[in-house]
């Protein structure tokens, strides 16, 4: 209670604006919105999540640099690679009933089961011939975090630029520009992931990738129009012309940091699809090719296992699922940051707080 | 007439905070005051200072993290703490509210017909005919010209006046004994406002309905009020008769509140310094129409039709009109933000009525601008250091240090502390803001600076700091200026000369006091008369004045 006090008698000392500035004294709009989405905790929590799926998919397996034959492998901490069989872990000991390749990993405590928290030789089973089936899923998800970077990141960068110029210059460019979108977004992405895949998938999953990000830019291409169109209007943009800056100046220092807000939101967007499409893809066949792996061509090679080896399935279902869910999450937490209107609302604790002071004070 | 002198609102131990990040913010403080039936309060204050809070909260209308305390009795019933069931009941048909902005305030999508007919049943038992006889009825006791057309008409095809007599009408739909006015003329024209408080007037003689307006205009007050309450910061500051208020005030605040209003005729005419008469006009508008070109399937419009005005160096020139009338394009065509269709535009010689990109980089040199809404003219992810500094930096005049001294020498001339560079927009006042807008305006030297609306959005003590300081920089600059601004009291302040505009036409043009004092045009007349005074028997004389010349 002693903390609440200095704060109480700030009340008195009462200017112009100062419920406003309380939330805002000195800091620049940046770290507003940084201070915003650290305290939303879905996001951050989600945040480091991902950050954790990352490290470890990244560095258990090591990195393949290059295409083809033509590559090198930087070795990860993992005992196993994709390539290395294990024919004694094919029939693990704690298998029920004859199956083969079941997880080791164990979680439950030895008082509940006996055997005690172990991680064993293959935590999460091995396939069926006998690959380490860890090695497999965090190479899958390396290759489809890959394909979200890649084609986010292109979608982003083409999206602003085709929106920006259509939003700001209007009239002839916007209508030849815009017409160009709807070209691109009649054609269902499902369609032209399968054409690229046919053509592209065997050459790996970074050319995919990139010829997705080319598919992907549309709908953040409409949003970033949408917002230029009405920023160009406010009278800061005739005030920086008539300071005497050029069209790019006005588009690149004035108008698109105001329209950062939407860009990173639909880029989170936009990476979680890039995720589920590459996975459908994948699924499909069109994808990633044997004897690479990603987490879609996974499911789709065990699914018809799944009744006696469920572990196959549960895996790589899972990293996607949390995956997509932490980067929709963090796109919620960022959207909620960028939105200066948002405002939480009271809470019954805060309530309740409130009225002890108000008791205290008189 | 059994609710003469009936009271019908008693507000007592009023006290209003708001819950932001963990401390409550007092909006308003321990309020007591009374209404009764055919009487007008008014709550006078600045922005910030609590009115529209205090009015919203009687009826439980506040955002959640809102609490109210003390106690709000409409004819004897308690209305703090109420059940949600009552309090809506009580809604529009014991208290019905006016807002200030009418287009925002009815429904876009419903015809206005619709919307009052569905106040009225949501009160009383009527059929949709019944409903709409009475509706009808309404329409035509505010005014509207031809109620049965305008029944089924949508507010977008109604003008601003229109809109704000039939978001009256719907307010009086159940005959409210209180009728709660919140800045119910701000957003209209002098002369429409003029008649908005006529009508509001004869309604309360007529119903005998209580009236709660709450306004920042000493003018509208003047106008309409008996009692006032003079709000600062949340606390009551001063309660009085109308009488009392304007001619006895007792409290220092709302002397200094009554002082800052600007008055038509108080000060001298300005003289412009001897060194710079007869020198060659600054900027020469030639015979100009300007257009807003085709757009799909609009057509152009032409917003200014053959528009001639000379400004000289060191000289103030008001433009004022009504909204629509055509000053911002003028404004915006004199320094080249758009061309001329027909005419010649020239500024300190140089032709810009079809500008170059080249020939407009050169007369940027010489122009700057001011705009109306310091909210929106400030590039909200920039400090404003950089701001002001990017005429300088743009044109090559300053780099690095040299910049940065320059920036806080502007800073320094506009009263600003020079560690303000580094805030943002978002941090500062309104007109802090509009000084920093200022500031940037005159960071080349200009020799024409273009001032649209600049103290629009500023409330009356932050707008007679402004006028001070934009005569003080204009004494030691020497530059010309043209003053857009539909206020004629704050134009009579600055200018030497006065233009007067009407549907993008030059009505007339002339010294200070020739227009203020012997108007030539009608229009221009009626413009003056319309404007109210903040002193309650001069404006009743001006009042009559004008309806015996209607």
């Amino acid at each position: 209670m002693s903390k609440m006090k200095p704060k109480s008698e700030v009340v008195l000392e009462k200017d112009e604006n100062e419920i406003a500035n309380r939330q805002t004294a000195g800091l620049s709009q940046r770290q507003i919105v940084i201070k915003r989405f650290i305290s939303h905790k879905a996001a951050m929590a989600s945040l480091f999540t991902l950050i954790g799926i990352v490290v470890t998919v990244f560095t258990a397996t090591g990195i393949r640099v290059g295409f083809g034959s033509f590559g090198f492998t930087i070795p990860g901490w993992w005992q196993f690679s994709i390539t290395d069989i294990d024919p004694y872990g094919a029939v693990a000991a704690t298998c029920n009933g004859g199956v083969t390749g079941c997880p080791t990993l164990d979680l439950a405590p030895s008082f509940l089961d006996g055997d005690g928290v172990q991680i064993g030789d293959h935590p999460f089973g091995t396939d069926i011939i006998g690959t380490d089936y860890f090695a497999l899923v965090a190479r899958g998800a390396q290759q489809s975090l890959m394909v979200m970077v890649i084609v986010s990141f292109l979608g982003i960068v083409i999206g602003t630029i085709v929106g920006a110029i259509a939003g700001f210059f209007g009239g002839i460019v916007d209508a030849i520009l815009m017409r160009l979108t709807d070209m691109f977004l009649v054609t269902p992405v499902i369609v032209i992931g399968a054409v690229i895949g046919f053509r592209f998938g065997n050459l790996g999953v970074i050319p995919l990738a990139l010829m997705l990000g080319f598919f992907a830019w549309m709908g953040l291409a409409r949003f970033v129009r949408t917002e230029f169109l009405t920023l160009r209007e406010r009278e800061f943009v005739d005030a920086a012309r008539v300071a005497g800056a050029s069209n790019r100046r006005i588009i690149f220092k004035h108008i698109l940091p105001n329209a950062m807000g939407i860009i990173i939101v639909v880029g989170t967007l936009l990476m979680s699809s890039a995720i589920l499409i590459e996975t459908s893809l994948s699924y499909l066949g069109f994808g990633v090719r044997p004897p690479d792996v990603s987490l879609g061509l996974l499911i789709s090679e065990y699914q018809g296992t799944f009744s006696i080896s469920p572990w196959l399935f549960w895996w790589p279902g899972a990293l996607i699922v949390a995956i997509a869910l932490c980067v929709n999450f963090i796109g919620d937490g960022l959207r909620d940051a960028f939105d200066p209107r948002q405002r939480r609302h009271i809470s019954a604790k805060d309530r309740k707080r409130a009225k002890e002071m108000k008791g205290m004070q008189s | 007439m059994s609710k003469a002198n009936q009271t019908v609102l008693k507000v007592a131990n009023y006290s209003v905070d708001f819950w932001v990040e963990g401390i409550w913010y007092p909006a308003a403080i321990n309020m007591n005051f009374e209404v009764q039936a055919g009487k007008v309060l008014a709550i006078v204050g600045e922005s910030g200072s609590g009115k529209s809070t205090t009015a919203m909260g009687l009826m439980d209308l506040l955002a959640s993290n809102a609490r109210i305390e003390g106690s709000v009795k409409v004819n004897g019933q308690e209305m703090v703490g109420a059940k949600k069931t009552l309090l809506r009941r009580t809604r529009g048909r014991e208290v019905a509210y006016i807002f200030q902005e009418p287009m925002t305030a009815l429904n876009p999508v419903y015809t206005i017909g619709f919307q009052i007919v569905e106040t009225l049943r949501t009160h009383f038992d009527l059929s949709p005919n019944e409903a709409k006889v009475r509706a009808i009825e309404l329409i035509s006791m505010v005014e509207i010209p031809n109620p049965e057309a305008s029944f089924d008409k949508y507010p977008h095809q109604l003008s601003g006046g229109q809109r704000q007599r039939a978001m009256i009408a719907q307010s009086l739909a159940c005959d409210p004994g209180l009728l709660v006015a919140d800045e119910p003329t701000t957003a209209l024209d002098v002369t429409v406002q003029a008649e908005i408080l006529d009508l509001i007037r004869n309604l309360r003689d007529k119903l005998n309905s209580a009236i709660l307006l709450i306004t920042h205009d000493m003018g509208v007050v003047a106008d309409l009020a008996d009692e006032i309450l003079v709000m600062k910061d949340g606390n009551t500051v001063e309660h009085g008769t109308a009488d009392q208020i304007f001619n006895h005030p007792q409290h220092p605040y709302t002397k200094e509140l009554l002082g800052a209003v600007p008055k038509l005729g108080s000060v001298a005419v300005r003289q412009l310094q001897p060194e710079l008469v007869g020198l060659p006009p600054v900027l020469k508008l030639d015979k100009v129409s300007i257009e807003y070109p085709k757009k799909g399937r609009v057509p152009a419009f032409r917003a200014v039709t053959d528009f001639s005005l000379e400004i000289y160096p060191g000289e103030i020139v008001g433009l004022v009109g009504e909204s629509g009338s055509g000053k911002t394009t003028v404004g915006r065509a004199s320094i080249g933000l758009l061309p001329a269709v027909e005419g010649r535009i020239e500024i300190v010689g140089r032709d810009i009525t079809k500008p170059t990109a080249k020939e407009l980089r050169e007369i940027r040199k010489f122009t700057g601008i001011v705009f109306q809404d310091p909210g929106s003219s400030l590039n909200p992810r920039l400090p404003i250091g950089e701001s002001i500094g990017e005429p300088l930096l743009l044109s090559g005049d300053a780099k690095g240090e040299e910049l940065n001294r320059r920036v806080e020498d502007l800073l320094e001339s506009v009263e600003l502390p020079k560690t303000y560079r580094n805030r943002y927009p978002h941090e500062l006042s309104g007109g802090q803001r509009q000084r920093v807008g200022i500031a940037r305006a005159l960071a080349l030297t200009p020799s024409l600076l273009i001032a649209d609306e600049p103290t629009s959005a500023l409330d009356v003590s932050v707008q007679a700091r402004f006028l001070d300081l934009l005569q003080e920089l204009q004494d030691k600059l020497k530059f010309a200026c043209l003053f857009i601004s539909h206020d004629l009291a704050v134009v009579d302040i600055l200018a030497h000369r006065i233009a007067v505009m009407q549907n993008g036409r030059l009505v007339e043009v002339g010294q200070r006091d020739q227009i203020l004092k012997s108007p030539r045009e009608d229009y221009t007349k009626r413009l003056i008369s319309a404007v109210p005074v903040p002193n309650p028997a001069e404006q009743r004389i001006r009042r009559e004045a004008r309806l015996a010349n209607k």
